[in-house]
């Protein structure tokens, strides 16, 4: 009786929770599809045929530039997300399985990029990435979320990593099979759920950040979305449904690869490989 | 099919020596067991004939040829590992030709290969399922028949059947001694199941503290144990030791008696000496004589057609004596024990064998 209610009790508060936390999307998807007075006189109405207009959607699909930063945001987002699993993985491995001189340092060394936020690097970046010729590119966009990202990937998966029975990687060995492929044909396959996570949250951050492409890639049609978005934002108008339309559909593409993702967030995967 | 090897092995983690002066030679199509209590290096050993154990010194020899620093793919091994390292994200085929895949070994053959192990060790129905679809038994056949697949020239088996319960234990073992005999495969096995090794081995090899204790056969390890370790980690119930000195013409036992013994040097008068003599070799028996001993019954195990009778002597040893049949002895019972003169195994003070 007594888990029962406790179980009431959770469910309510993570109810509230969600309720919380889909309200601002609710609300912009919603008054994305109405029309610019229904939006301030009524915020809180869904879209009723009386104040239906899709305005936002045709203005956003009209302007050329924004299917183009789309194009660059999924770009940016998909080739952090690949460079970090890669990288990530590959020197979780390293410092988990080869024992070599600085290891523990390095891990260390790794650490410390957790615990410092690298918009505290921003001017140096800055910097680099004009010394490079790489300003106003997407390649400084995704080099520096790699960067951003690689400490937290290679903490967490060196984790899953070690949880691997040392016996498969031997078996692997006895089998005759390299180094490398002991990795990609053993080791990735089963940390998939892991890299699923560290995905997600890699991914999130990435897509929404307004910073770094403000600093390295503000213009020359480099742009991702969410700053794409801020020509609809002026400093005495503001065209409410663009912003709304470009917005939710801003949702979309991440949404999709949360979907992607989470189908890899399998349980048990290593189970049947010992004992 | 071929030979192993090792001269002179050593290895050391860090200060510690794990494996020291280790000579042993595994005839080609041998089956030969490395028993010893646990931390003895009979594991370690085995890794280091795999190459998953770099050696500090010595050599490995496999069928002719110097494989020190070759890495365990190139050793023409396989090994069965006691949790079966089966790779869970495979089918039970896959999980068998995996290494011939990275062999470049044509598919055709692949097939064919992990067909004729699926044979052998009937699993024909199963080359589809995942290793977690698979009961303990059946792993452990996945993970013999993805070391067959390979055609290696040398088996490692690394405590294979810990991981079973008693039925299937049996089974295996009369499994693996069959495939031994079918293949012709030159085997070394780590078990610290004595039956196993009693059982399974052409060879067994007795390790403790990272030296080889004996090699021999089987029965020349049970009936002539070269010294008090192996005496006593060879047979169950363990032998039986009582501690004495020599004097002329037998061993005086002190508070628990004395033994009159043929064949003793006079130059051994005086040393310490530790008798030790099997449970089976041990009978009740009342009445005086020059091997009898007194004793008081502290426990009966009775098995059904036989059973053990711990007795304890005046010094406070404890011995084990075998009996057949029933038996009408009850615990604080007096009576006297009678050891067979002709199994009675006498260790120097230094607990290797005497005479």
């Amino acid at each position: 009786m007594r888990r029962h209610a406790s179980a009431i009790a959770v469910h309510a508060i993570l109810g509230l929770y969600t309720l919380l936390a889909l309200f601002p999307i609710v609300l912009v998807v919603m008054n994305s599809f109405k029309a610019k007075r229904a939006i301030f006189n009524t915020p809180l109405r869904p879209p009723l045929p009386m104040n239906f207009d899709p305005v936002g959607y045709t203005k956003v699909f009209g302007d050329s530039s924004l299917p183009l930063y789309y194009l660059n945001s999924i770009t940016v987002t998909v080739g952090t997300i690949f460079l970090t699993l890669l990288f990530g993985a590959m020197a979780a491995w390293a410092l988990t399985e080869y024992k070599f001189r600085w290891n523990t340092l390095l891990a260390l060394y790794l650490s410390v990029g957790i615990m410092v936020p690298i918009r505290l690097g921003s001017v140096a970046i800055i910097q680099l990435v004009a010394e490079l010729n790489l300003i106003n590119t997407l390649t400084a966009l995704v080099l520096v979320y790699t960067a951003q990202n690689l400490p937290l990937a290679i903490f967490i998966l060196s984790e899953f990593i070690a949880q691997i029975p040392r016996d498969l990687r031997e078996a692997a060995r006895c089998d005759g099979l390299s180094e490398y492929n002991i990795f990609f044909h053993i080791i990735l396959p089963l940390i998939r759920p892991a890299m699923a996570t560290v995905a997600v949250f890699t991914m999130i951050p990435v897509w929404n950040d307004l910073w770094f492409p403000l600093l390295l890639a503000p213009a020359g049609g480099k742009q991702t979305i969410t700053l794409g978005v801020q020509q609809f934002l002026g400093q005495y108008i503001t065209d409410w449904n663009a912003v709304l339309a470009a917005l939710s559909t801003a949702i979309v593409p991440v949404l999709l690869l949360y979907v992607i993702f989470s189908r890899q967030l399998i349980r048990g995967l290593t189970s049947g490989a010992v004992k | 099919m071929a030979e192993v090897r090792i001269e002179n092995l050593r290895k050391s983690f860090g200060a510690v020596e794990v494996l020291k002066d280790i000579d042993l030679t595994v005839e080609d199509g041998s089956f030969v067991v490395l028993v010893g209590p646990s931390g003895c290096g009979k594991s370690t050993l085995l890794r280091s004939i795999a190459g998953l154990e770099p050696v500090s010194g010595g050599t490995i020899t496999i069928g002719g040829r110097k494989v020190n620093d070759l890495p365990p793919a190139q050793r023409e091994i396989a090994m069965v590992f006691q949790s079966y390292a089966l790779y869970p994200h495979m089918d039970v085929a896959a999980n068998m030709g995996f290494g011939l895949r990275f062999a470049r070994t044509p598919k055709a053959e692949i097939e064919a290969r992990v067909a004729e192990a699926a044979r052998i060790l009937q699993l024909e129905p199963l080359l589809k399922r995942r290793p977690r679809e698979l009961s303990g038994g059946q792993r452990q056949r996945v993970a013999i028949g993805r070391a067959i697949v390979r055609k290696p020239q040398v088996f490692l088996f690394d405590e294979p059947l810990s991981n079973l319960d008693a039925a299937l234990r049996i089974n295996t073992r009369v499994e693996i001694a069959k495939l031994h005999k079918l293949l012709a495969a030159t085997i070394v096995y780590v078990t610290h199941d004595q039956v196993e090794a009693m059982t399974l081995a052409d060879k067994i090899v007795v390790m403790n503290q990272g030296r080889i204790e004996q090699q021999g056969k089987p029965l020349d390890l049970y009936y002539r144990p070269a010294n008090l370790f192996v005496a006593g980690f060879i047979g169950s119930p363990a032998m039986n030791f009582i501690a004495g000195q020599v004097t002329q013409g037998g061993i005086d036992l002190g508070p628990d008696g004395a033994v009159t013994l043929a064949g003793l040097t006079a130059a051994a008068v005086g040393s310490r000496v530790t008798l030790g003599i099997r449970p089976e070799h041990v009978r009740i028996a009342d009445g005086e004589g020059g091997l009898r001993l007194s004793a008081t019954v502290e426990l009966v195990e009775r098995l059904g057609e036989a059973g053990y009778v711990h007795l304890r002597l005046p010094s406070g040893t404890v011995a084990v004596a075998e009996i057949r049949g029933e038996t009408s002895l009850r615990t604080g019972d007096r009576t006297s024990l009678a050891l067979d003169p002709t199994h009675l195994h006498l260790f120097g003070p230094d607990g290797r064998r005497m005479v």
